[in-house]
């Protein structure tokens, strides 16, 4: 598209991003704000993933974007066209293994990362400790303090009212054994995936002008108790499509008198799998 | 027991304004000791406690702490983190009101297990159990471990507010007006349970009261305020038996009218 | 000169000529027709008829028109109108399970029965100016038609979670709900009232006191069970004829928020509801509407009530714009009355703080000595 620069953002922006990432990464789990722009897509729909993405992308990228950990969702369908609108010559992909970067809203992808791929999270809420503390006066203060005795009464809460923790996404954890980190909206299932993974992981909050970064095998520890020890869900039951028993998966309503099928949510690892099926066939 | 006070305030000062809300206070807190620190509301009393615990900063004056090594720490030399550390360790803050010291949508469980997930407990049959003894210790029912305290009464929520602070086993203690704003036999009872606690616990405490009869309960020693300023001090017994300064003899004869 | 002064009249008459003048602009440039904003500035009319409480967009455009576009005017003038109108009697309730729908998304199932409808949306547009419709006369291909089908009225996916004992029931009621446009509000107001008030509140209010719910001052954790938008037929039974009739159709879109669970160890854990409907197709509003109405609900589902979006009273003072701006902008009317008394009283108090700083400084060294004495 004429009349702007590849990938949108102007080249000082993407330095300006750039040079937050650095801390970012220098940093593991600590939030840099950082002059987060106005984007042609609404708040909320992943602004600060694609600036992330597009500060860190160039022309000999393979790009594959998911939502909620599929490639055909509408939001994600939506910011690959515009990354093909706006970045001549980019690659565009639905094979995680193809990738270098992977934009994301709400899951890891099945299929394991490896070393020189990139990560990036689109993040609703960065502040972990937000709906403990909503004064980001404070909470700011609590982690430069590492004052996170708060979060861990909440759980203790959650277990003390329902038997077991009750944040089933988002779960907090603890990067490099310094900074607590929201994983961004990711179910719990997902969290193991963050730990010591050999990718880079960089995750941006436009709305909320932040961003933060897991390096490559960083320690990424979920919260919990000794003697409650996170456990990460999954609906109980296998792929209709690839019958996979250990792939997060997403319920479908059948009718209204009750059936429901399970599919994978990663529409990658759902496709290869079943080739693979029908090839051994 | 140890070779010097665990806390000591030399010429601490500071202003409001015109006020002088505290004028040079000096004084030495002995391990194990129950110092009270008496006067009318305005005297300064409650302003020099916020100084002491490190809450507020004077405008001179220094205040020491030592620690369990035997190392000596300037409070307000030493930076935010390690006083936050200290706070939620080796000190405790009682607030006459408890819904200050309380979270008040959290547990009575959660309130008195929150100091030792602060200092790094995260095993939660322990944390719990040991929360429920703390509750049985300050005669809050065990059953009661899930319910938060705005559903408790004033007398239960500063029970739990006492058990909250004291479940980590501080060394030091500031108390604001413990039992202020409580009704007169649940005062009563009150003083008795952090008479024995405090014993029990050996933990040093400052105490703030304007309230003579509870001084003479708890203090081994009394410092009396007056305009920002310590105008007598000795031990309990001598003091309110035999005050020597005329301000003294009137703070004695009203609680002896009273 | 601006000398306020009495004989305001010609001034006023001079003012409205002016304002006559300024909303038809350069004359040059052909004048929009009403019915040009009713087709061309929907969104805007649907608004207008919402906070306006009226629904006739023919008459929401001609108060867009009126108002040069200022929709809070617009909505003003609007409520202005209806308040003249006779009352023959109540509609049947709407049925929004029966709804012809346009659109209807979930983001709570990935698929479910009756499917999604994008509908005519921007969720997906990328905002970028397009210089194109600056250019005069164009007409977008139409678009691709897609049947409604059997699928027309599609369950709702709260009712599919009601089946599974999942959603907290709503306790069914025949009580007569208030009209708060006939009798003023007292606290507490009860959901009737409370959803009445949101249905017509200032979107933006609405919008910002539900994203501070997002943000963490008062909690909801909603996922948006389902967005519907559609036509309906409005039935009413005349007295004279004693069986239904059908007015006529709403546009109207619903919104049901799946709200955190709330429960504890005796009460299973169940997700709870935030509900939002609204004139037209203002989604927006529909989904604040629907996060401000589960906010409201925290003292009735036992949550503490700390935040300004929880608190019924605050919110349901403060959400109405055409009290708002009334109030804001009768600031601009003459006080000059209560501020001469202002002057006065100013000037009597520095006054007499003047005489008290001349004597001050003999009285400072007098209390000086008095401290020292009671010190020694």
């Amino acid at each position: 598209m004429s009349g702007y620069n590849f990938a949108y953002l102007d080249e000082a922006t993407k330095r300006m991003i750039r040079r937050a990432l650095l801390k970012a990464v220098a940093v593991p789990g600590h939030q840099v704000p950082f002059g987060s722009r106005e984007m042609p897509l609404p708040y909320g729909w992943g602004t600060g993933g694609i600036q992330v993405t597009a500060s860190v992308i160039g022309a000999d990228d393979t790009l594959k974007v998911i939502d909620q950990g599929a490639d055909d969702t509408t939001n994600a369908v939506s910011i690959r066209r515009f990354f093909a609108r706006v970045a001549p010559g980019l690659r565009t992909t639905e094979r995680t293994a193809e990738a270098t970067v992977i934009q994301t809203r709400h899951r890891i992808p099945e299929t394991p990362l490896r070393e020189g791929q990139v990560l990036v999270y689109q993040v609703p809420q960065p502040e972990p400790l937000f709906r403990l503390e909503p004064r980001r006066a404070e909470t700011r203060r609590l982690h430069a303090l590492a004052d996170y005795g708060l979060m861990q009464v909440k759980l203790y809460e959650d277990i003390a009212r329902h038997g077991r923790v009750g944040s089933s996404y988002d779960h907090p954890v603890m990067v490099n054994g310094r900074y607590l980190m929201s994983p961004s909206p990711i179910p719990s299932f997902d969290n193991p995936k963050m730990h010591r993974s050999a990718a880079l992981q960089l995750f941006g909050a436009g709305r909320e002008r932040r961003l933060y970064a897991v390096p490559p095998y960083t320690e990424v520890r979920s919260l919990d108790f000794e003697d409650h020890p996170f456990v990460p869900l999954r609906a109980n039951g296998r792929c209709s499509l690839c019958g996979a028993g250990d792939s997060y998966l997403d319920e479908v309503v059948t009718d209204d008198r009750g059936g429901r099928i399970f599919v994978c949510s990663d529409t990658d690892f759902c496709t290869q799998r079943q080739t693979m099926r029908e090839a051994a066939e | 027991m140890s070779d010097g006070p665990i806390l000591s305030a030399r010429d601490v000062s500071i202003a409001f304004g015109a006020v002088r809300a505290v004028d040079g206070v000096s004084l030495d807190l002995w391990p194990g000791e129950v110092l009270a620190v008496v006067g009318e509301s305005g005297s300064g009393k409650s302003t020099l406690l916020r100084l002491l615990a490190g809450e507020a900063r004077p405008d001179a004056g220094t205040v020491l702490y030592r620690d369990p090594s035997g190392a000596t720490l300037d409070v307000h030399g030493m930076g935010e983190p390690a006083r936050r550390r200290l706070a939620r360790t080796e000190w405790g803050f009682v607030h006459q009101d408890p819904r200050d010291g309380l979270r008040l949508a959290v547990s009575a469980g959660g309130n008195v297990g929150e100091r030792l997930m602060a200092s790094g407990a995260r095993h939660y049959g322990d944390i719990r159990t040991e929360a429920a003894r703390w509750l049985e210790r300050v005669e809050i029912p065990a059953a009661r471990i899930d319910d938060a305290p705005r559903l408790f009464s004033g007398g239960m929520r500063q029970r739990l507010q006492i058990a909250r602070t004291l479940v980590t086993r501080p060394r030091l203690v500031f108390m604001d007006e413990p039992t202020g704003g409580l009704d007169v036999s649940v005062q009563a009872r009150l003083l008795d349970m952090i008479r024995a606690l405090v014993a029990d616990l050996g933990i040093a405490v400052i105490l703030v009261t304007h309230d003579i009869a509870a001084a003479r309960l708890l203090a081994h020693r009394l410092v009396v305020m007056r305009h920002g300023r310590v105008v007598e001090e000795g031990l309990t017994d001598r003091v309110l038996d035999d005050p020597r300064h005329p301000y003294t003899q009137l703070l004695v004869s009203s609680v002896l009218a009273a | 000169m601006y000398v306020a002064v009495k004989g305001g009249e010609a001034a006023i008459a001079n003012a409205h000529a002016w304002l006559a003048e300024e909303r038809r602009g350069d004359t040059g440039v052909p004048e929009v027709g009403t019915d040009a904003i009713r087709e061309q500035l929907t969104l805007g009319v649907d608004r207008v008829m919402a906070e306006g409480s009226c629904y006739d967009p023919d008459l929401a455009a001609l108060a867009i028109k009126q108002a040069r576009g200022d929709l809070i005017e617009a909505i003003f003038l609007l409520r202005a109108y209806r308040t003249t109108l006779p009352r023959f009697g109540a509609s049947a309730p709407i049925d929004t399970g029966a709804m012809t729908v346009r659109r209807r998304v979930s983001a709570t199932y990935k698929d479910l029965p009756g499917g999604q409808v994008l509908g005519p949306t921007f969720d997906y547009t990328h905002r970028l100016l397009d210089f194109a419709l600056a250019a005069e006369g164009l007409t977008p291909p139409a678009a691709a038609e897609t049947d409604p089908g059997e699928d027309a009225a599609p369950p709702r996916v709260t009712g599919l979670l009601a089946a599974e004992g999942l959603m907290a029931a709503e306790e069914p009621s025949d009580a007569e709900p208030g009209d708060l446009t006939r009798t003023p509000v007292t606290f507490p107001a009860g959901r009737p009232l409370r959803l009445q008030n949101l249905a017509r509140g200032d979107e933006g209010f609405l919008l910002s006191m539900a994203y501070s719910t997002q943000r963490g001052y008062g909690n909801n954790h909603p996922f948006v069970g389902e967005l519907r938008q559609g036509d309906l037929a409005v039935c009413f039974t005349p007295p004279e004829l004693g069986f239904e009739i059908e007015l006529g159709d709403l546009l109207v879109t619903e919104c049901q928020m799946v709200n955190q669970f709330h429960g504890s160890r005796s009460e299973p854990p169940q997700f709870t509801r935030g509900y939002g409907l609204v004139f037209g197709r203002t989604e927006r509003r529909a989904m604040a509407m629907a996060l401000m109405d589960r906010a409201l609900r925290a003292a009735e589902l036992g949550e503490d009530v700390e935040a300004p979006a929880q608190d019924e009273e605050f919110v349901l003072s403060h959400s109405d714009n055409v009290e708002a701006t009334g109030f804001l902008e009768h600031l601009k009317l003459p006080h000059y009355v209560d501020f001469q008394s202002e002057l006065e009283s100013v000037r009597a108090m520095r006054t007499a703080v003047k005489a008290e700083r001349q004597r001050a400084p003999a009285e400072a060294a007098v209390r000086q000595s008095e401290t020292e004495g009671a010190g020694g």
